[in-house]
C-alpha cells in the first residue's frame, strides 16, 4: 500500500538521509561545516522573509518616510490611517469579493471535473483508458498558445463573464495525475463488494470512494484554491469592467500606476501617483489570507507534490 | 511521467498492489462489450473530456489561423488561406530575433542559476541535525511559492525602486542610486534573483524526498572504505538523487522557451524591452494589443513547437545516455 496520509508523507521529509550520526565521529572540518551551514540557512531565512517584513513595515509607515527611503524593517511614522483608507474604498472590497467568488466557483468546478476524470483513469480494465490518459498528458507538453485560446474564449462569448475565469483552466493535469495515483492505491476489494451489493458506478464513487479520499480531496481543494486566489492573467485578459476585477488585477493596475483615478484617486492625498503605503497595504491585505492559513496547509501541499512524483 | 522517486513503504509492504502495477493483460474486448460493461464510467468521462476537447484541443487546431487570414469577430479558424505569409513575416522581423535572443538568454540564465540551487539547499538541509531547525527553514523557504506573481512583482519593484532597500544599501556604500527597474542592463539580474527567491525553497521538496530513499547501508559501506563526509556526499548522495535531478532537468528544458511570461509582463516596461521583451510578451503585444492575431499565432505556434521539440529531445538524450526518462 502506498502511504497517502499527508502527515506520514511529510514526516518522511524530516527524517535525515543516511545513518544516525553523533557529533563524536565528526571530523574537525565537518564540525566547522555544520556551523557554516547553520549560518547559511539562517541567511536563507532572512532573505526569504525580508521582503514581507519590508512591505508590512511600509504599510504602517507614513508616505514621507517611504519616499525618502527610510523604511526597511521598522515602520516610521507609525499609523493605521492607510489601512483605514484602503478599507474604506468600496472598489477594493468589491475586488476582494470577486476574488472570493471566482476562487470558490472555480475550485468547485475543478474538483468535480478532476475527481471524475481521475476516477475513470484509475480503472485499469477500462477499454480506451490509455487514450484518455494520453489526451490529458499530451496537453502538459503542447498547448494551443495564447492567441488561439483568446480567440476561442472570445468566440464562445465568455468575455466579461465569470466563465472566462473559471472554465479555461478547470483541470490541472498535474492534480489529475495526483488524484489518479491516489485512486489507484485504494484497495479494489471494497468497490467489488459494493458492486456485488448492487451499487452502480456512481454509487460506488459517491458512497465508497469519496469518503475514503477526504485527505486527497482536501489537498486538491487547497491546490486549486491557492492557484485561483493568486491568478490574475485570465482576469486581466478577459475582463474589461473594473467591477468584475479580482483583487490581483486591482493590485496589478495599482502597481502599474493605472488604477482608475476614480477609485484610489478619491483618496485624494496623493492623487498623482498611488503612494507606496497604499500599495503596501493592498499587498498585505491580499496576501494575508494565504499567510494566515499557510502554516496549517503547508503539509498538505508537500504531500500532494510528493504523491504526484511518487506514483506518476 | 515516471520519476524514480520510489515509495519505500510500498516496497516494504508486500500487501496490495505493487507500486508499479504491471500492465493488465489486454483483453480483446470489443467496444460493444466494453460499453455494455462500463457505460457508466464512459458517461462520467464525457464532461471532463469535453473540457479537454474545447479548451485544450480546439485551441491547438485554432493555430491554423497562423496560415489563414483572420478577422476579429469572424470564424475562430480564420477566413482564407495565406500560406506561409506570417511565418515569413516573423522570420524577416528583426524584433522577433531580438526577443528570441532575449528568451534564450533568460532561459539559459534560469537554467544555470535557478535549477541547481534547490539541489544545494536540499543537501544543506540534509546535513541539519535538529529537526525543528530544519522544519523551520523549510516552512519559511516554501512561503514565497504561495504568493501571487502580482505580489511578487510588487515586492520586487518596491525593493529596487529609488527609495527601496537595494538603493539604500547602494547609498550606504557611497554609490549613486539607480532606478534599476528602468535599466535594461539590470533586468536579467532582477528577473533571475526574484525567480530564485520564489522557487528555490519549494524546489527542494522532491530532492529531500529522494534523499530519504537512499539506502543507509551505502553510507556505512562508504565510511568503512574511509570516505569522509564530502566523499560520501559526492559518491553516495548525489548519485542517489540523480534520477530526480534528470527528471526535473528535462522538465526545465521543456519550459525553456516559456520563460515566466506573467512575471516578465509584470516587471518590464518600454525602457527595458531591449533585454526584457521575450517571445511570449512580444506575441502578446502583437496579437492582443495591436490585433495582429494571425501574426501572433504564427509566433506562438513556433514557440510551442520548439518547446515540444526541446522536451522530446532532452528526454531522448537522457534515456540514451543515463537511462532516465519521463516516459
Amino acid at each position: 500500500m502506498v502511504t497517502t496520509d499527508p502527515t506520514a508523507l511529510a514526516a518522511r521529509l524530516d527524517k535525515p538521509a543516511g545513518p544516525r550520526r553523533t557529533s563524536l565521529d565528526d571530523s574537525r572540518g565537518y564540525r566547522i561545516f555544520r556551523v557554516v551551514n547553520v549560518v547559511v540557512l539562517l541567511g536563507v531565512v532572512v532573505v526569504t522573509l525580508y521582503p514581507f517584513v519590508n512591505i508590512v513595515a511600509q504599510s504602517f509607515s507614513s508616505e514621507v518616510f517611504i519616499r525618502t527611503g527610510q523604511v526597511n524593517l521598522v515602520p516610521r511614522g507609525f499609523n493605521f490611517d492607510t489601512y483605514r483608507l484602503v478599507a474604506s474604498d468600496p472598489v477594493f472590497w468589491n475586488s476582494y469579493l470577486n476574488t472570493v467568488l471566482y476562487t470558490v466557483t472555480a475550485t468547485a468546478i475543478s474538483i468535480v471535473l478532476t475527481t471524475i476524470y481521475a476516477y475513470v483513469l484509475s480503472k485499469h480494465k477500462l477499454k480506451g483508458r490509455g487514450l484518455l490518459v494520453g489526451i490529458a498528458v499530451f496537453t502538459m507538453f503542447f498547448n494551443g498558445g495564447l492567441i488561439p485560446n483568446y480567440v476561442l474564449v472570445n468566440g464562445l462569448g465568455m468575455t466579461n463573464t465569470i466563465w472566462a475565469i473559471v472554465l479555461p483552466n478547470a483541470i490541472s493535469v498535474f492534480n489529475l495525475l495526483v488524484m489518479k495515483a491516489f485512486f489507484e492505491s485504494l484497495p479494489t476489494e471494497l468497490e467489488e463488494a459494493a458492486a456485488i451489493d448492487g451499487l452502480n458506478t456512481y454509487g460506488i464513487l459517491l458512497k465508497i470512494v469519496l469518503p475514503l479520499s477526504k485527505a486527497v480531496l482536501a489537498t486538491m481543494i487547497l491546490f486549486y484554491a491557492v492557484a485561483n486566489w493568486n491568478s490574475w492573467f485570465q482576469a486581466f485578459l478577459y475582463l474589461d469592467r473594473a467591477d468584475l476585477f479580482p483583487v490581483t488585477v486591482y493590485l496589478r493596475n495599482m502597481i502599474a500606476g493605472a488604477t482608475s483615478a476614480t477609485s484610489v484617486g478619491a483618496v485624494e492625498t496623493n492623487a498623482v501617483a498611488i503612494s507606496a503605503n497604499i500599495k503596501a497595504v493592498t499587498m498585505v491585505l491580499t496576501v494575508l489570507p494565504i499567510v494566515v492559513v499557510y502554516p496549517f496547509i503547508q503539509r498538505y501541499f508537500v504531500s500532494g507534490v510528493m504523491l504526484g512524483a511518487v506514483k506518476q | 511521467m515516471t520519476t524514480q522517486v520510489r515509495e519505500p513503504a510500498a516496497e516494504a509492504a508486500p500487501t496490495g498492489k505493487p507500486p508499479k502495477a504491471p500492465r493488465t493483460p489486454r483483453y480483446k474486448t470489443t467496444w460493444r462489450k466494453a460499453w455494455k460493461r462500463d457505460w457508466q464510467l464512459y458517461t462520467l468521462v464525457i464532461v471532463p473530456l469535453l473540457f479537454f476537447l474545447v479548451f485544450r484541443y480546439a485551441p491547438m487546431l485554432g493555430n491554423v489561423i497562423a496560415f489563414r487570414k483572420f478577422i476579429p469577430g469572424g470564424s475562430i479558424y480564420g477566413e482564407t488561406w495565406v500560406g506561409l505569409r506570417y511565418v515569413k513575416m516573423f522570420i524577416n522581423d528583426p524584433n522577433f530575433w531580438e526577443v528570441f535572443g532575449n528568451t534564450m538568454a533568460l532561459g539559459a540564465l534560469s537554467l544555470v542559476f535557478v535549477f541547481p540551487l534547490p539541489i544545494v539547499l536540499a543537501l544543506l538541509l540534509n546535513e541539519v541535525r535538529s529537526r525543528y531547525f530544519k522544519r523551520f527553514v523549510q516552512t519559511v523557504s516554501y512561503l514565497p511559492h504561495f504568493l501571487s506573481i502580482v505580489i511578487v512583482a510588487g515586492m520586487v519593484m518596491q525593493l529596487v525602486s529609488l527609495e527601496g532597500t537595494v538603493n539604500q544599501v547602494v547609498r550606504a556604500f557611497g554609490g549613486e542610486p539607480t532606478s534599476f527597474i528602468q535599466e535594461p542592463d539590470w533586468f536579467r539580474s532582477i528577473y533571475v534573483s526574484s525567480e530564485i527567491w520564489q522557487t528555490v525553497g519549494w524546489g527542494t521538496i522532491l530532492y529531500l524526498a529522494a534523499l530519504t530513499t537512499i539506502d543507509t547501508q551505502l553510507y556505512e559501506a562508504a565510511r568503512i572504505d574511509g570516505a569522509n563526509r564530502w566523499q560520501q556526499t559526492w559518491h553516495v548522495t548525489l548519485p542517489g538523487i540523480r534520477p530526480t535531478m534528470i527528471t526535473l532537468l528535462i522538465l526545465n528544458i521543456g519550459t525553456f522557451m516559456a520563460v515566466g511570461f506573467e512575471k516578465v509582463l509584470l516587471l518590464y516596461n518600454p525602457l527595458t524591452y531591449p533585454t526584457a521583451d521575450v517571445i511570449s510578451t512580444y506575441l502578446y503585444r502583437v496579437g492582443l494589443v495591436s490585433n495582429n492575431f494571425s501574426y501572433a499565432a504564427a509566433i506562438g505556434l513556433f514557440e510551442s513547437i520548439i518547446g515540444l521539440t526541446l522536451i522530446l529531445s532532452a528526454n531522448a538524450i537522457s534515456r540514451r545516455t543515463v537511462g532516465t526518462s519521463l516516459w
